[in-house]
């Protein structure tokens, strides 16, 4: 009979993790899976012939397509061109990854290139090179980021709870869309009120039908548009629906109206579209955005964004988005650098793939970062969501890299929501929209997700909808609502937003507002030329970033001890007898307790009271027909020469050492202090059964016996995350009150009931 | 208009004016709810438009200069034919050259928008040699 296993059981094991739901496509240039480069790519190339462009990359003038035909007219500079495209490729790279070399060097050449070009520099750099250059080209010096607010039943008061949320959090921009597509005046509304709570400053945008939303921005309810998509083949433009010039005529009439206006391109839409004409991702990319510079918008939502889950599939997938960026912002745009569709199910991936833009920093690192929970994102789960912002607040920490959020003490953020239904609901009630009862507002406030809301529901929200657009309410309609219910400082703020569009500050490239004020590539300019230089973060923003909650510090940890010491005393009694001497009794084991034990530390960090501690391990010892001697060092608080302390003063030999939190030591006194018995490391996990165990095994070892050493079982916990914190803390308590050379001191123990 | 010049909000708030002239400094809250305030003094105006493209062109940005030149003239345009024209240019959208010719004519004639015009023959001109001049739909 063979008992050949026919698999690896690992293999089951990772089977089951998350990471197994993503699956990867094979590399396949022919088929458009390929991040980088494909046989199908031109080489970089340019004529110029009489002040004309006649051929682009290797194609002729008369075979220009759309895309090739308005990059030739509207992007390429001439007068740069051929000294651009003249230059050695990896020459170029170099002079990214140069910090002497400055951005606007870099950034007139890239006005002379063509996307093959472009492609062809980019290409070369590793993906920790292009996160630098990224760092170093992009446009504005302070980061920024986009929140996506949105819920599954365009519930209004859910949005401008989560609008007020989001704005706390500090999102430079928050984005909505919809269920239901009717409902967009509904959204914009409620996000316009909700924005504008707490402070002001907060770009707002309502992705919805091109038409439509063009009409709710001239309502003034929203600042911004970004989903003006653009495509790197010709095919895959007009079957969305659009051409290079239609295009660039809605970023005139954005402008026109006093929108803000970036465009939308990402690697894998032309997959995804069917027309991939057989290039790489990067390529395609390099085409659209040399096209979105050309139509004159001041930035691109770019890295991906949709088509970047497919990306993710291929070989050198996420570093493909990095690289396109890194192309975005060397053409001088404005970047929201993706960020946002969830490209994996696996957490892991997820902090793998932000982790580049946070240090590097991004004009608005994710365009879309869901801050409400991941069913609620209308746009489909984010990179992170609200699950996961806490995470992202801890890694800001982690590397002190400015993400631009800021963590929000959870008593404001229930106030904020709770001024956001009211808000709403007053002008709703104003406006004669609707009524929002206190029971809608109660639940919506307290809700993390719009499963545990009892408010409108998508119809409801459609018919508020409606009569928005029915009634042809504007934001200045808005504003005198809020202002007449009390709202004067929401409506200071939602009048402060729309007033922006006056003076077209904020169309300049990567404007943002911070602390009232307008911020963008013209006034805060990348200045990066090396350490020093560039973003950095203050230490008042360090200082923000540091502040999550529940951080523990030494005066924490006492006054949870001290909660203990009071229930302690009325169960143990620890009296001092003096000086400890050798023992001689070869019936005894002595157990070494460190300083502060019983004194002023009282549990083991699993949480058992130290009295229960000492009457198992006696207990134990006792059981085995032995006797327990408690002793006190007070020159060492270290696990191990506890140990070996007691055992050298026991009379059989063996010792027990233990420290306060519970880590504890079988020693033997002719061992060296590290090469112990039996050692209790995890004391978070070690329970009283292990340390009735110890007792027992120590009692074994003085009777001579060899018994089977105690095993405390791990599940693999982070122990050292959990618990090291607190243990140093605690254990600094310790050491504070050793003295070198102080004697032992004999302890009888008493135990009350 | 130079970058110095930049954020007119700030350097300038009494030049910044919206549509009825009136001035952004005087544009409070107070103002709106005294119903003296309509979207119309909160709507950009082609001098604002092309402060900013000045400036774009004075921190290299020339492009978006262009775009702005572009937007200040369609400022007067009312949204309608805005729609209108951005419908013609979408693929198939027009039957032949000629639609979106006369749009352009409209666009330089009426609301002496040359820029946009040039824009939108130049989208004929391409259109024409592409093919784009088929039903869609």
């Amino acid at each position: 009979m063979s008992h050949t296993p026919n698999r690896w059981k690992r293999y089951a094991d990772w089977d089951a993790r998350p990471l197994r739901l993503d699956r990867f496509a094979a590399e396949d240039p022919a088929h458009g899976f390929s991040a980088f480069s494909s046989p199908a790519d031109p080489k970089p190339g340019i004529g110029i012939k009489a002040g004309r462009v006649i051929s682009i990359d290797g194609v002729l003038e008369r075979d220009f397509d759309m895309i090739d035909r308005f990059i030739a007219r509207h992007h390429l500079d001439l007068d740069i061109a051929l000294e651009a495209m003249a230059m050695d490729s990896g020459e170029v790279a170099r002079m990214l990854v140069d910090m002497h070399v400055p951005r606007e060097k870099l950034v007139r050449l890239a006005h002379g290139m063509t996307p093959a070009k472009l492609a062809d520099v980019v290409s070369r750099l590793n993906a920790l090179e292009i996160a630098f250059a990224y760092s170093k080209m992009r446009a504005r010096k302070t980061p920024g980021n986009q929140a996506h607010v949105t819920n599954a039943k365009d519930d209004p008061l859910q949005l401008a709870a989560d609008a007020a949320t989001a704005v706390a959090f500090g999102f430079d921009e928050i984005e909505t869309t919809m269920r239901v597509s009717r409902n967009a005046w509904s959204n914009a509304l409620a996000c316009a009120v909700g924005g504008a709570v707490g402070r002001w400053g907060t770009l707002f945008q309502c992705s919805s039908e091109e038409a439509e939303e063009l009409r709710i921005g001239m309502a003034g309810f929203t600042s911004y548009a970004e989903t003006v998509s653009v495509y790197g083949t010709e095919k895959s433009f007009t079957d969305g629906d659009d051409t290079p010039w239609s295009k660039a005529f809605l970023a005139a009439a954005y402008a026109s109206r006093g929108i803000k206006m970036r465009c939308t391109s990402g690697a894998g839409s032309e997959l995804l579209m069917g027309f991939h004409e057989s290039k790489s991702l990067l390529y395609l990319e390099a085409r659209c955005l040399c096209l979105q510079r050309g139509m004159g918008v001041q930035g691109t939502q770019n890295g991906g964004i949709d088509g970047a889950p497919v990306t993710a599939t291929v070989p050198g997938g996420v570093r493909e988005l990095m690289a396109e960026n890194l192309i975005a912002v060397w053409l001088d745009l404005e970047c929201a650098s993706g960020n946002d569709a969830r490209t994996t199910e696996s957490e892991i991936r997820v902090g793998a793939k932000i982790l580049p833009y946070l240090v590097a920093g991004s004009d608005l690192i994710c365009s879309g970062f869901g801050s409400i929970l991941a069913y609620d994102n209308s746009f489909n789960p984010s990179l992170f969501n609200g699950e996961e912002l806490e995470d992202y607040l801890v890694l800001q920490r982690d590397f002190e890299a400015d993400g631009g959020l800021t963590p929000l003490p959870e008593s404001r953020a229930t106030e904020l929501r709770q001024r956001a239904v009211e808000a709403l609901g007053a002008v709703f009630d104003e406006l004669g929209l609707a009524q929002a009862t206190d029971k809608m507002k109660g639940s919506v406030v307290a809700a993390s997700g719009s499963l545990e809301t009892e408010s409108f529901t998508p119809r409801e929200a459609s018919i508020i909808s409606e009569k928005i657009k029915e009634q042809g309410l504007d934001v200045v309609a808005v504003i005198k609502a809020l202002a007449k219910r009390g709202f004067r400082e929401e409506a200071e703020n939602l009048l402060a937003v729309v007033k922006l569009r006056l003076s077209g500050d904020y169309l300049q490239t990567s404007a943002m507002v911070r602390d009232g004020r307008i911020v963008s590539a013209i006034n805060d300019p990348n200045d990066y030329l090396g350490p020093g230089s560039g973003y950095r973060v203050s230490e008042e923003r360090r200082l923000e970033l540091n502040s999550i909650r529940d951080v523990i510090d030494q005066k924490e940890v006492l006054r949870q001890e001290a909660q203990h010491e009071k229930p302690e005393k009325a169960r143990i009694g620890y009296k001092s007898l003096g000086e400890a001497h050798p023992g001689d009794a070869k019936n005894e084991v002595v157990i070494g307790i460190s300083p502060a034990f019983g004194l002023k530390l009282f549990q083991t960090t699993a949480g058992h009271n130290l009295s229960e501690i000492l009457s198992t391990l006696t207990g134990a010892i006792k059981a085995r027909g032995l006797k327990p001697r408690i002793v006190r060092f007070n020159h060492t608080a270290d696990t191990s020469f506890l140990g070996l302390s007691a055992a050298r003063l026991s009379g059989s030999g063996i010792g027990i050492g233990i420290q306060a939190k519970g880590t504890a030591v079988i020693h033997q006194r002719d061992r060296l202090p590290h090469n112990n018995l039996e050692l209790f490391s995890n004391a978070p996990i070690t329970r009283i059964e292990h340390y009735k165990g110890m007792g027992s095994n120590a009692a074994a070892y003085a009777l001579g016996e060899m018994p089977e050493p105690i095993v405390v079982p791990t599940k693999g916990e982070a122990m050292g995350s959990r618990y090291h914190a607190r243990t140093a803390l605690i254990y600094a308590i310790e050491t504070e009150l050793t003295r070198e050379g102080a004697a032992p001191e004999e302890i009888e123990v008493s135990f009350k009931s | 208009m130079k970058r110095s010049d930049y954020p007119l909000a700030e350097t300038a708030p009494h030049d910044v004016k919206g549509q009825r002239g009136k001035a952004y400094a005087d544009i409070t809250l107070d103002a709106v709810i005294s119903g003296d305030v309509t979207m119309e003094d909160l709507r950009i105006t082609p001098q604002a438009l092309r402060a900013q493209a000045s400036i774009a062109r004075d921190v290299n940005r020339p492009t978006l200069a262009k775009n702005f030149e572009r937007g200040a003239e369609l400022v007067a345009v009312p949204q309608e034919f805005i729609m209108q024209c951005y419908e013609l240019l979408r693929p198939g959208r027009a039957k032949s050259k000629d639609d979106l010719l006369a749009a352009a004519r409209t666009m330089r004639d009426t609301y002496e928008a040359t820029d946009i015009a040039a824009f939108i023959e130049e989208a004929a001109q391409a259109y024409e040699e592409r093919g784009l001049f088929v039903k869609r739909f």
